[in-house]
């Protein structure tokens, strides 16, 4: 299994992600300049986390925009896992592929910290590892991640269970202790959490790298039965 | 050639932390009387003439300059040298 992460100018996060992909599930990568990126070419596409375009007018609202977007849009429809981290979310959002909006923290400070989430939804492909309402702990790291959709959404979101992971202490105001959200069809994940961040024990928690797997294992029953 | 300004507010509703923190820091500056602020954005386009330039101004709204989830836009077209 192959996977793209995207890299645009002002994303930080691209080679965390990155290492959990190659190193800690020890499947294939490659990082992909937005510019050059062809993503026909892979199995699953990552957005890391970051800064693109130094967050000019929205999050994520000029990456949103940027030709690769047609590109991820296609391996979204195509059924193709695509999972936006962080400012990845934001770009998601802001493209529209997942419902919804980001707004500062209600706070306003960037906060950098573990927090303990609920999956809420262990159906995803994303998260079959997981025990359904499991505690895992990821860190986040974000100063735009008070999720906000309004009621109707929010209630749409409800009901097609594409909440998946929920915050247990909300840090930073998300509607409904949102802290990651897939698309109707369920092969689209955004989540401000950074499980790319947490793939190692060594280092702290790797509650994070069982998403990986999760992908990894969906992919193998899916795609590469002869494999 | 014309300057459109375009405004860009947060949805009625919609929380404004910004607005909320300039607020608590006018009311430290002693303006007792302010009840609200919200923060918003504003924008000057220069554009060249064209016939649909309102259907193009709220397709650039629409695309990029807001996000129609959060926000609403107004616009005003002038001369510019």
């Amino acid at each position: 299994m192959k996977f793209a992460v995207v890299v645009f100018p002002g994303s930080n996060c691209d080679r965390d992600m990155y290492h959990a992909v190659k190193d800690s599930l020890g499947a294939e990568a490659d990082l992909v300049w937005y510019q050059e990126a062809n993503l026909a070419d892979y199995d699953a596409v990552l957005l890391p986390g970051g800064f693109s375009y130094g967050d000019y007018l929205r999050s994520g609202a000029m990456a949103s925009t940027s030709p690769v977007i047609k590109q991820i849009r296609e391996a979204a429809e195509a059924g193709k896992p695509v999972l936006g981290v962080c400012n990845g979310f934001q770009i998601l959002l802001e493209m529209g592929l997942l419902p919804g909006a980001m707004l500062p923290n209600e706070h306003l400070k960037f906060m950098c910290h573990y927090e303990t989430l609920t999956v809420e939804n262990a159906d995803t492909l994303f998260t079959t590892h997981y025990e359904s309402k499991e505690k895992i702990r990821i860190p986040i790291a974000h100063g735009d991640g008070n999720y906000y959709c309004d009621e109707a959404t929010y209630q749409q979101l409800r009901d097609n269970n594409q909440i998946v992971f929920t915050y247990d202490n909300n840090p930073n105001g998300s509607v409904g202790d949102i802290a990651g959200i897939t698309n109707d069809k369920g092969n689209v994940l955004g989540m401000m959490p950074h499980p790319e961040r947490a793939v190692e024990a060594l280092l702290g928690h790797d509650d994070g790298l069982r998403l990986f797997q999760s992908i990894l294992t969906h992919w193998r029953e899916h795609y590469a039965i002869n494999a | 050639m014309r300057k459109v300004k375009i405004y860009i507010t947060l949805k009625e509703g919609v929380l404004d932390p910004q607005g909320k923190a300039v607020q608590n820091s006018l009311q430290s500056l002693q303006y007792n009387n302010v009840q609200d602020v919200r923060v918003g954005k504003y924008m000057e386009v220069l554009l060249e003439e064209s016939e649909n330039l309102d259907e193009q101004i709220n397709r650039m709204c629409d695309q990029l300059l807001a996000n129609p989830v959060i926000e609403d836009y107004s616009y005003t077209i002038e001369e510019a040298g």
